[in-house]
């Protein structure tokens, strides 16, 4: 156990730093959340900078046009960078942290050249068509389906919670093309190309009031047979690999910016005046953001036995990162939970006031109830530990 | 950096788990009851060199570092082993013959005021007795504390002695000895709930995997599954603090030690008390008898979150690092 990073990984650091202290001041602020024309240049601008500056696909293979960093260079990166007040990886995080990494896995070279290098640049967004209305946690009994019809599949029917559909170029999307088989076993992973005839994108207005979730309609839309990544049939394998990805590299930024937030929180409660005192007097909730704050500590050390495992093993965290998602989720939401407790009556109000951030705290509480939720409820996260890591039957 | 133990650290904690097992089995811990010590098994623990780990080479120890001392007292806390465990192995170098195990030492936890009552656990059993505050460690004669026996204590395997007025002592440590024995001692707390924690996690899965009700295990019903993922999570994410305070102890400039060590017993505390609490709930109507040993671990968790600072303490502390 050791906690020391290697004279290369402080090298590796150091470079990094140099290059978002020169880089990070002239980005500018982040455009408002609901301008998704306006997010998508800044996200793709970013990722363009981190291309010619050699970090984007930081743990990409490099023969995949990578950087090839170890799991913790990459977990150095995301530290660094949230730490710099870098743009977060955002409206690329699809591309970048799904799509990529399943592409390298399971796609075809002639896949991997037309798709890798666009996500790497940020020239193509990627958004996401795994839920459907009537297939949430149960993500296998999926509906919509894709009948084949000589070199293309026919697609029909609808999926949900697609982020960013609406300014997206590729969609990872998962199809039935055996309605016989058992449900898992007639599942294909397709790409389809946002602009296909056919496909109708109508947003969603989220809790938060945010527009970036849609709902994706498919009548006939023709996709190429080459499109499809994997076996026909073998989607779910392939969808599996995805997920293995998206419970493994995402919350470092987050965790980062939440350890900034309850800092804040703290000195914003010594700002909230109360009948008597501030809010930072009320020893209870003194207390408990004391304690929210410990266990995010721990949590940071749970992140590197994970990454430091992955090292060993060279292997996605598993797992691993259900337990973490579990814990950091309900944190989060914890976080949220003391901020509307800080704000008191303030917190009726989301426009700022009296030198209060009360729109973007507001919104934060809001949003954090997302997160338990999407990417497998934490339901379905304890089963997937009670089965996965105790051996319980699967019921 | 690389938080899991290395090779030689695995071996080393697998060796005790060997011991553990041979000899602080559960119905090994049923025969303490009462004493909560016997002389043969405290000298399996010392054959071991428990009490000498990180005492140094020159002083006749293992010169073992908190990463090492951690790994350990994970498994005596997994095997619940009773007796002055942590106190005698803190005395290691300082009162003579406690790295053998030859002298048993006790131990009182001063800190945060040192109110009282005082009550001094395994006191029949010790030969010394320390005390440390955040600013010095003390030393009694055991027979010198004047203390009382209660006829009974909470935890069957953790009798105690109550010292109406505590004798002077002699002041063998200042402040910065009592910094660094309190900041060990703190996280050896902490991972010996962690051991704790994963035991009855086990146990409980064991049963929940075993007993049967509306024609099959009560383990693949979702409300118990949900309970024994949560227990998986709070010893994970407690272990992870854990690691990282040891490893922080033998090198404190790769982090905030301060910080590290009041989250690894914010959430020991948290993992000890709530999964041998879970583990009582899962096991149904047996886990609330005598002859289950659930209640020994939650009893023994109620006895450890309050040394050192309980979750309370460590949390203001947090709270008070977090403003300028």
């Amino acid at each position: 156990m050791d906690l020391r990073y290697s004279a290369a990984e402080e090298a590796f650091r150091a470079d990094l730093r140099t290059w978002l202290a020169a880089t990070v001041p002239d980005v500018g602020p982040p455009p408002p959340s609901n301008d998704l024309v306006a997010r998508r240049a800044y996200d793709t601008a970013w990722q363009a900078m981190l291309f010619d500056a050699g970090y984007a696909g930081i743990d990409w293979p490099r023969e995949y046009g990578g950087r090839g960093a170890s799991p913790v260079e990459t977990l150095i990166f995301h530290e660094e960078c949230a730490r710099a007040g870098a743009p977060y990886v955002g409206v690329n995080f699809v591309g970048c942290l799904h799509a990529g990494p399943t592409l390298i896995a399971e796609g075809t070279e002639a896949q991997q050249a037309r798709y890798l290098p666009r996500i790497l640049r940020g020239e193509e967004l990627w958004c996401q068509g795994f839920s459907e209305p009537q297939a949430g946690s149960d993500l296998a009994s999926l509906r919509t389906r894709a009948e084949r019809d000589g070199d293309t599949y026919v697609v029909n029917g609808s999926k949900i919670w697609t982020s960013f559909g609406e300014i997206s170029d590729q969609m990872e999307l998962l199809v039935r093309t055996d309605a016989d088989a058992p449900k898992h076993k007639g599942i294909t992973w397709l790409v389809c190309t946002m602009d296909t005839p056919g496909i109708e994108v109508r947003p969603l207005v989220a809790a938060n009031g945010s527009v970036e979730f849609d709902e994706v309609f498919f009548d006939d839309v023709r996709v190429p047979v080459e499109n499809r990544v994997g076996a026909e049939n073998g989607g779910w394998r392939v969808a599996m690999v995805t997920f293995s990805f998206e419970r493994g590299s995402a919350f470092v930024s987050e965790m980062i910016e939440v350890a900034r937030e309850t800092a804040a929180l703290a000195e914003l409660a010594r700002k909230v005046t109360r009948r008597s005192g501030t809010a930072w007097d009320d020893a209870a909730l003194r207390r408990d953001i004391g304690r929210l704050a410990a266990e995010l500590d721990a949590l940071w050390a749970l992140v590197k036995r994970n990454v430091s495992e992955a090292a060993r093993t060279n292997e996605p965290p598993g797992v691993g990162g259900s337990v973490l998602k579990l814990a950091f989720t309900e944190l989060n939401q914890r976080l949220g939970e003391l901020t509307m407790s800080v704000l008191g009556r303030a917190g009726a109000a989301a426009t700022d006031l009296d030198g209060l951030p009360l729109a973007e705290l507001t919104e934060r509480s809001v949003r954090s109830l997302a997160l338990t939720i999407a990417a497998g409820t934490s339901q379905i996260q304890r089963n997937i530990v009670a089965e996965r890591i105790l051996g319980m039957p699967r019921g | 950096m690389d938080l899991l133990p290395t090779d030689d650290q695995s071996e080393l904690a697998a060796a005790v788990r060997a011991l553990c097992e041979a000899r602080f089995d559960v119905d090994s811990l049923r025969e303490l009851e009462g004493s909560g010590f016997d002389a043969g098994r405290w000298g399996d623990l010392a054959g071991m060199g428990v009490f000498a780990a990180t005492l140094e080479e020159s002083a006749g120890g293992a010169g073992l570092g908190a990463a090492e001392a951690v790994l350990v007292f994970e498994e005596l806390g997994r095997a619940l082993v009773p007796g002055p465990v942590l106190w005698t192995q803190l005395a290691a170098g300082i009162v003579d013959g406690a790295a053998a195990g030859e002298t048993v030492v006790g131990g009182l936890d001063l800190t945060g005021g040192a109110a009282g009552p005082h009550l001094v656990a395994h006191l029949d059993a010790c030969d010394a007795v320390i005390g440390v505050a955040e600013d010095r460690v003390l030393r009694w004669d055991a027979d010198a504390m004047r203390a009382v026996p209660l006829a009974d204590s909470l935890d069957p395997l953790t009798p105690v002695h109550h010292v109406e007025e505590l004798p002077p002592g002699d002041e063998i440590g200042g402040a910065e000895a009592a910094g660094r024995m309190v900041a060990d001692a703190t996280v050896l707390t902490a991972a010996f709930e962690v051991g704790l924690a994963t035991a009855v996690t086990d146990m409980a899965s064991t049963y929940a995997l075993d007993r049967e009700q509306f024609g099959k295990p009560i383990g693949a019903f979702q409300a118990v599954k949900h309970i024994l993922a949560d227990m998986v999570v709070r010893a994970e994410v407690a272990r992870s603090a854990v690691y990282a305070a040891g490893a922080t102890l033998d090198d404190p400039e790769a982090g905030d030690l301060d910080r590290i060590v009041h989250a690894a017993k914010i959430c020991a505390d948290l993992a000890a008390d709530k999964n041998a609490r879970a583990c009582i709930q899962v096991h149904g109507g047996m886990g609330y008898t005598w002859e289950v040993p659930a209640h020994y671990f939650l009893k023994r968790a109620w006895v450890l979150e309050p040394l050192f600072g309980g979750i309370a303490e460590h949390a203001d502390a947090v709270a008070a690092s977090l403003v300028s």
